[in-house]
């Protein structure tokens, strides 16, 4: 490293760091690129490694998907706010599910009392998904499905609404978040233990490579694994080790690596510090398109070039002076984009206090279109190549997550890794830590320990009506009541069996849901063979 | 004089657990003695919990909306146990209307998103008197 | 405190939970709860489960839980955290993987810095868990050591829990725990290596010098419940043969005369102080020993031989 030439004047600080904790140079130079070999490291846009961006013209050829998650109350509810979504610009749709969704329960359910419709919109039954897409032809949009546990379910509930709308599965695109593995270390809503879990996802592989080719059948997220605390190192090294645990698994199902590499896609947050978070978002195509290549031997373009949807960091939001994290969004969203992602989701900015309301989330969409069509940076493929910090921060955060998989390697992988709580206890710390920074005052968070105002700015804010719950309650009873229960039972019994055997369980769980079963009960057919989880706790 | 013993309980059906174990932590190297409840706790569970632990206060968690269905029903089972002088406090996206009516059913404090850690801890200290437990 | 006692007998869980602070607590209101409920309880079998953290013994724990109350037991915890934080605050998660419901009681008891007021503590919970007519009660302590079999002590029956793949487990084991194992459990018997470590801790148990009873060992899968019914029936097993040997109620004379031996070195202790402190010995000694005229324990012979005769009646 050279000398650091002395400063003229005093520093404001003896040092500083990235919102990581990674120190910083006052300043980076050419010797800070030595080791960069250009055509071996970044490539161009559209070639290996991919650095600077999984396709040649990226956004002079297509913007990204402007893709807002939305989902809140009854499936109609949603259904009025994707409408008003698609006519305002949005490019695709995100559906968020609540709670007794997330958890495998039917809305009627004692343990879903006061949570329907909540977070998400509530759905029980495939008439409920019927009308979630009303109106919507699923040929011509592409929807991102948050949902993991029982992600299997609503994939088959969203294929059963195509058929009913006469649209051929090949003709479907789209993505099921569909990633256990960061429930377990992150996201926590989880129903399965990890190792019948894994064998879901597969089973989706497979169904999908042969009937849905153009779905992607997991989203690898790094979004909750940082948000639940983690440093942006290793928000990376985590979500590409799980990434490179569903190339293992789905080998050893038995799949080739091509019918399946090319559908995974990845899912990353996007947080304050702007340099930090471009230079990761640059490092995760590294190092997913080299270990795929080293490792695996894996030389299939689509396969090694990683794609990724990104979201700006919730956890950036601020409850206090709720205004100013228009401004964060829209900085967090700049480095997504100069990151190159393929799909973004821009918070709205009273989220630190409800559910968006309509205004916020036509905010959040603007911004995504003053970047996309004011600012210019779209006029060229990944700006920010060369700039001698961010090549230095991409090779460090490289460095940082091979380091990690090393850790991961010696504990014997990532399922184990889990069961020995190391990326909880990892998490718990960095995120103890960050607490800490922040409480002494090393870290600023403008309107909450500075710049604070006494008063409360007031903000209307959406809420959810008590009469959804009671309502969609009335209506999943009705249907029990309305079905062919003999058909119900029989086909529910032949999920069990298939649970317990080896066959691939879309087909059963398919005629299930056409039969009338509801998506808890299909989900409790498969908690009564595989058990429930119950993690380690890891403060 | 013994040690504050206080319950971290995540209530409701969200996972966020980031801020209770943060706050599980804090109050740790504070002296107190923290109970966690691990995710997805019924209030019949907190309410069980919270008796047999014999606890001075209840810190609730929840970010999953349900607060006004959840908490009240923890309260009043408390209170039909005679544990009614827990202090029992709520941390998580709470909406400002909602406060009055979650103070009337007699949650002691709400703490939305952003508390230092250390204003949780004066609070508990500051009105939780632990002499003679009987 | 006759009311607490009361009511704790009555089967009041709240009067339980807090008579368990009391006792934690100490002072003169816990003799006070100790002498009112004499002669209460001593049927409770009381089992220890031990072993190294990542056993999985808190999942084995509430399937076994689970087990008993099935079986009609009704099972109070007691989840013990030797553990001493430089804080004097404890972080306590055994609860996360317990159930609820009717004829199960679960407490979390910490160190509170001193190891040896957490085995009197937990002794004492027991007496009231026991009292208030618990059928079994369960010990659960994490980590091993010293406080770990003091507290191990309590228990008629101690079950040492292992698991495959804990590096090398069998020869791990602490020299003391061994010894005072009843029952060997090997737990998540569905992991690879399973068979290999049951069969060196029965070869161990073989080796090791006779004893009167000799120790199962059992493989259990807490998660899948297996195993649980063999752990259940060995349970019992050491109990009835506890009682046949005469061992039961030897074992409750034991334990009576040390929380005597106990409470009378702590009350002699209290009372002699009290008098030195009456007379002016006590401080006397304690300035002399400061100005380094004394040596400390010819001070300490030097204030006794002044209050002896006269504390008797402090």
């Amino acid at each position: 490293m050279a000398q650091k030439p002395a400063a003229e004047a005093a520093e404001r600080a003896p040092e500083f760091r990235t919102l990581s904790g990674r120190p910083v140079k006052r300043i980076y130079g050419p010797e800070d690129l030595a080791g960069l070999d250009p055509a071996r490291d970044l490539g161009d846009p559209g070639e290996y490694p991919y650095t600077r961006g999984p396709y040649d013209t990226m956004y002079r050829g297509r913007l990204w998907t402007m893709r807002q998650f939305a989902g809140f109350g009854t499936a109609a509810e949603t259904n009025a706010r994707f409408k008003y979504l698609l006519e305002q610009g949005q490019t695709g749709l995100s559906v968020a599910f609540d709670y007794p969704r997330l958890l495998g329960l039917d809305s009627d359910h004692p343990r879903a009392e006061g949570e329907v419709g909540k977070m998400g919109v509530a759905i029980d039954t495939l008439d409920d998904m019927q009308r979630l897409f009303d109106g919507i032809p699923l040929d011509k949009v592409s929807t991102s499905m948050t949902i993991n546990s029982g992600a299997i379910v609503m994939l088959c509930m969203y294929l059963a609404v195509a058929e009913r709308q006469g649209v051929t599965w090949d003709k479907v695109s789209g993505t099921i978040q569909n990633d256990i593995l960061k429930e377990y270390t992150a996201q926590k809503t989880y129903i399965f233990p990890p190792r019948p879990s894994m064998r879901l996802i597969t089973d989706m592989f497979a169904f999908c490579s042969e009937h849905a080719p153009r779905w992607n059948s997991v989203s690898i997220s790094g979004y909750h694994i940082r948000e639940a605390g983690a440093t942006a190192g290793q928000e990376l090294a985590f979500t590409l080790a799980d990434g490179f645990a569903y190339v293992e698994a789905g080998h050893a199902a038995g799949l080739p690596y091509e019918a399946f590499v090319p559908r995974l896609s990845f899912f990353f947050d996007v947080h304050m510090d702007f340099f930090e978070e471009i230079a990761k978002l640059r490092a995760a195509r590294r190092i997913w398109a080299r270990r795929l290549r080293e490792r695996y031997g894996i030389e299939d373009e689509r396969s090694l070039r990683l794609r990724f949807h990104a979201q700006t960091a919730g956890c950036s939001l601020t409850a206090q002076q709720p205004m100013v994290n228009i401004v964060r969004t829209a900085i967090e969203a700049l480095a997504g984009v100069l990151g190159g992602c393929q799909s973004l989701h821009t918070n709205s900015f009273d989220e630190a206090l409800a559910l968006p309301s309509t205004e916020a989330v036509r905010i959040a969409l603007r911004t995504q279109q003053v970047i996309a069509e004011e600012t210019g940076v779209t006029n060229t493929v990944d700006p920010m190549a060369g700039s001698y910090y961010l090549e230095a921060l991409t090779a460090d955060l490289e460095r940082e997550a091979e380091a990690y998989f090393d850790k991961i390697e010696a504990i014997g992988g990532v399922i184990p890794a889990i069961e020995a709580g190391f990326f909880q206890r990892e998490i718990a710390d960095a995120s103890y830590q960050y607490q800490q920074r922040l409480q002494h005052g090393e870290l600023a968070v403008v309107g909450v320990n500075k710049y604070t105002l006494d008063q409360k700015e007031p903000v209307e804010i959406l809420r959810v009506d008590p009469e959804v719950e009671r309502s969609q309650v009335q209506r999943v009873q009705a249907h029990r009541a309305g079905r062919d229960q003999a058909a119900t039972d029989a086909a529910l019994v032949a999920v069990g069996r298939a649970a317990e055997g080896s066959a691939n369980l879309m087909p059963p769980i398919l005629a299930a849901l056409k039969a009338g079963a509801t998506f808890g009960e299909v989900c409790d057919r498969m908690r009564a063979v595989y058990g429930e989880y119950v993690e380690p706790i890891i403060f | 004089m013994r040690p504050i013993r206080v319950l971290v309980a995540k209530a409701g059906l969200d996972s966020h657990d980031r801020g209770a174990k943060v706050i599980a932590r804090a109050l740790r190297d504070a002296g107190m003695e923290v109970i966690y409840t691990g995710l997805h706790r019924t209030p019949e569970h907190v309410i069980q919990a919270a008796i047999q632990e014999d606890v001075d206060v209840v810190a609730i968690s929840l970010l999953s909306g349900a607060h006004l269905t959840v908490v009240p029903k923890i309260i009043a089972g408390l209170r039909a146990q005679d544990a009614g002088d827990m202090l029992v406090l709520l941390g998580g996206i709470v909406p400002d209307e909602d406060v009055g009516p979650l103070r009337q059913a007699g949650v002691a404090a709400v703490f939305g998103p952003g508390t230092d850690t250390a204003e949780v801890v004066d609070f508990i200290q500051g009105h939780v008197r632990t002499g003679s437990p009987a | 405190m006759s009311e607490l006692a009361e009511r704790l007998l009555a089967g009041d869980r709240r009067a339980l939970a807090r008579a368990i602070t009391v006792v934690e607590t100490g002072g003169a209101e816990r003799a006070d709860l100790l002498r009112r409920l004499h002669g209460h309880g001593g049927q409770a079998h009381v089992v220890g489960i031990t072993g190294a953290p990542g056993a999985g013994k808190s999942t084995l724990v509430a399937a076994l839980a689970g087990a008993l109350r099935d079986a009609g037991e009704r099972v109070g915890i007691l989840a013990v955290d030797p553990s001493s934080p430089f804080s004097g605050g404890a972080l306590l998660g055994d609860r996360v993987r317990m159930g609820t419901g009717e004829g199960l009681f679960i407490r979390s008891l910490a160190s509170r810095g001193h190891a040896g007021g957490l085995s009197r503590a937990t002794a004492d919970a027991v007496r009231l868990l026991d009292a208030a007519g618990f059928s079994v009660i369960v010990l659960e302590t994490v980590g091993a050591g010293q406080g770990e079999v003091e507290i191990m002590r309590l228990a008629h029956t101690t079950v040492v829990v292992t698991v495959p793949g804990l590096g090398d487990d069998v020869q791990a084991f602490k020299a003391g725990i061994m010894e005072i194992g009843d029952i060997f459990v090997v737990n998540k018997s569905d992991l690879p290596g399973a068979n290999i470590t049951a069969r060196d801790l029965t070869t161990m148990l073989m080796l090791a010098p006779p004893r009167p009873w000799s120790p199962p060992v059992i493989q259990t899968s807490a998660l899948k419940g297996e195993g649980l019914a063999q752990l259940v029936k060995a349970i019992g097993d050491h109990a009835r043969w506890l009682r046949e040997a005469g061992r039961w109620a030897g074992r409750a004379a034991e334990l009576a005369q040390r929380r005597f031996e106990e409470a009378f070195a702590e009350m002699g202790l209290r009372r002699l102080r009290a008098a030195a402190e009456a007379s002016g010995a006590w401080q006397a000694a304690m300035a002399a020993v400061a100005r380094g005229e004394l040596d400390p324990d010819a001070a300490a012979e030097q204030a006794l031989g002044s209050v002896s005769g006269a504390w008797t009646s402090v």
